[in-house]
């Protein structure tokens, strides 16, 4: 079996071109199953043009993307009820009540026993008091818990998730994070994670790639990217690359 | 495995079920969604049942025409509220960024599609049913007496309808909200060259055979044959139908090759102005 069956996403040479700007500029990684990876990068770096091809979203200019075995986007279809996404920049039907949004996804991704399913949910991310309320009228917060709630219905094999916890308070932002951990942990599930919170990053990857103008520049564990720009946190290494300080540094010597 | 995977024949009826789950859950919460259906097919009615009623005790031609002013009103409701109801229905997902939780979704694009057939002909039966009740208690007008040809006459408007919403649907999902008006206005292109008030004879020779070209102008040809002559052409039918499989056909390979532009220019992500 090679290397990319075996991966739970497997990304090789992927090029994304809008007509002059190259938004992701031959990029290779593979994610283990049960693996949890940060993607960072600044604004344009090309993170959420990635995420949107391994969903099958975008057609890649050249390139393979592979998820759970199937070539994306092309055999999408045969894999996407095994995927799930959350991203606080697409909503829910605003009308729709909590209950009523999940049930419609859950019978879109083929969960059997929906009721039981949403109830477990409603325990887990404590959505009890607000499931039959509509989803517009929920704080950011509760928004966010539902949104999670919507991205683990079908219990995926595979969770990107494109900022989780933006606009959140680090109260509920903590208390997302844990419940991802949880899932991690109960499913063996694999986490791609596109963020700007370094804390978060550092708290749930075992793994960073960073980008930067639709390229890696680094691709390591959190300790081992301190450890090579010499910094305390990753926010520090975050803004090194950013600013292309290794660069600048390296040339000097 | 087919080359395109939107194009897939695995179907599946629970997805389209949830769908239309999903549209009817939004509908019955808003009662101004609903007022909506029927205001408007209820004024267009009144005013014309109003007018037909003037003109025919006024010309002899008219008096022995009852009822065709408010045949063509309700007929081209249905081929007008057809579209709407489906455009609609796509437009609301749309307006609730849901797109991108639909999109990334198992569900295929044809379950979508049939969700949105669906859809348009229940907002149209909740729009149009009473209004027909409203032409027999306002004009002695009853549609339903039409019998078959009222099921001809609204199989062959419906997949018209249906034909332009695809097409309507794929424009918005390539350009996003900025293709918004044409999923109000590009019935209207149709209201004169389908000849919805008036025979085909009256346009000049070079557009009627524009007008030939659309299958609503056999349906309403094929009205005031059966209002004023008592005749239900067949044939017209028949060729209505011709012309609405050449047109479905057409509108969903545009369909299926704007969804593939989409996806190539990224048009999915945004799909705000």
């Amino acid at each position: 079996m090679d290397a990319s069956a075996q991966s739970a996403i497997s990304v090789d040479r992927l090029t994304k071109i809008y007509k002059s700007t190259t938004a992701v500029d031959g990029i290779s990684f593979r994610l283990p199953p049960g693996s949890v990876t940060g993607l960072l990068g600044g604004n344009g770096a090309g993170k959420t043009t990635t995420i949107a091809i391994i969903m099958g979203l975008v057609t890649p200019t050249s390139g393979h993307v592979a998820v759970l075995g199937a070539a994306m986007p092309k055999e999408r279809y045969r894999v996407l009820h095994r995927m799930n996404f959350e991203s606080p920049y697409v909503d829910m039907p605003m009308r729709l009540t909590v209950r009523q949004n999940l049930s419609v996804f859950a019978q879109l991704y083929g969960v059997e026993q929906i009721g039981e399913r949403i109830a477990q949910l409603a325990v887990d991310l404590d959505l009890g008091e607000f499931l039959d309320r509509q989803t517009g009228k929920l704080s950011a917060g509760q928004k966010t818990r539902v949104s999670l709630a919507k991205s683990l219905l079908n219990r995926p094999e595979v969770l990107l998730l494109d900022e989780p916890t933006a606009s959140l308070d680090p109260d509920t932002a903590d208390w997302v994070r844990t419940r991802l951990e949880n899932y991690r942990r109960e499913r063996n599930a694999t986490i791609l994670l596109a963020s700007h919170n370094m804390n978060e990053v550092e708290r749930l990857c075992e793994r960073v790639i960073i980008m930067k103008r639709g390229r890696i520049e680094d691709d390591a564990a959190p300790d081992r990217l301190l450890a090579r720009y010499g910094r305390e946190t990753l926010e520090e290494v975050f803004l090194d690359v950013a600013r292309g300080r290794r660069e600048q540094r390296e040339a000097a010597q | 495995m087919t080359s395109n995977p939107d194009v897939g024949l695995n179907f599946s009826l629970n997805r389209v079920g949830a769908m239309v789950r999903r549209y009817w859950y939004l509908l019955r919460s808003s009662w101004p969604r609903i007022l909506d259906l029927v205001y408007w097919p209820t004024v267009q009615m009144l005013m014309w049942g109003f007018l037909q009623l003037y003109v025919s005790q006024n010309a002899g031609f008219f008096a022995r025409a009852g009822g065709v002013f408010i045949g063509s009103v309700l007929l081209w409701d249905i081929l007008f509220r057809g579209q709407l109801g489906f455009s609609i229905s796509f437009l609301e997902e749309m307006y609730a960024h849901n797109l991108g939780n639909i999109m990334m979704s198992p569900l295929r694009p044809v379950e979508f599609i049939a969700s949105l057939m669906i859809m348009s002909i229940i907002r149209l039966s909740i729009g149009m049913v009473p209004v027909t009740f409203l032409a027999i208690a306002f004009f002695g007008f009853n549609l339903w007496s039409l019998g078959l040809a009222l099921a001809a006459f609204f199989v062959n408007l419906i997949l018209t309808s249906w034909s332009i919403g695809i097409f309507v649907a794929g424009l918005l999902l390539r350009n996003g909200m900025g293709a918004e008006s044409l999923a109000w206005t590009i019935m209207f292109l149709f209201l004169p060259l389908t000849c919805v008030y008036y025979p085909v004879a009256v346009l000049p020779h070079w557009l009627q055979y524009v007008s030939w070209a659309l299958p609503p102008t056999y349906v309403f040809e094929g009205m005031r044959a059966l209002l004023i002559d008592h005749v239900f052409r067949t044939d017209l039918m028949l060729e209505a139908l011709g012309f609405n499989a050449v047109l479905f056909a057409a509108a969903s390979f545009a369909f299926t090759k704007l969804l593939e532009s989409a996806r190539k220019h990224g048009s999915l992500l945004q799909t705000g102005e």
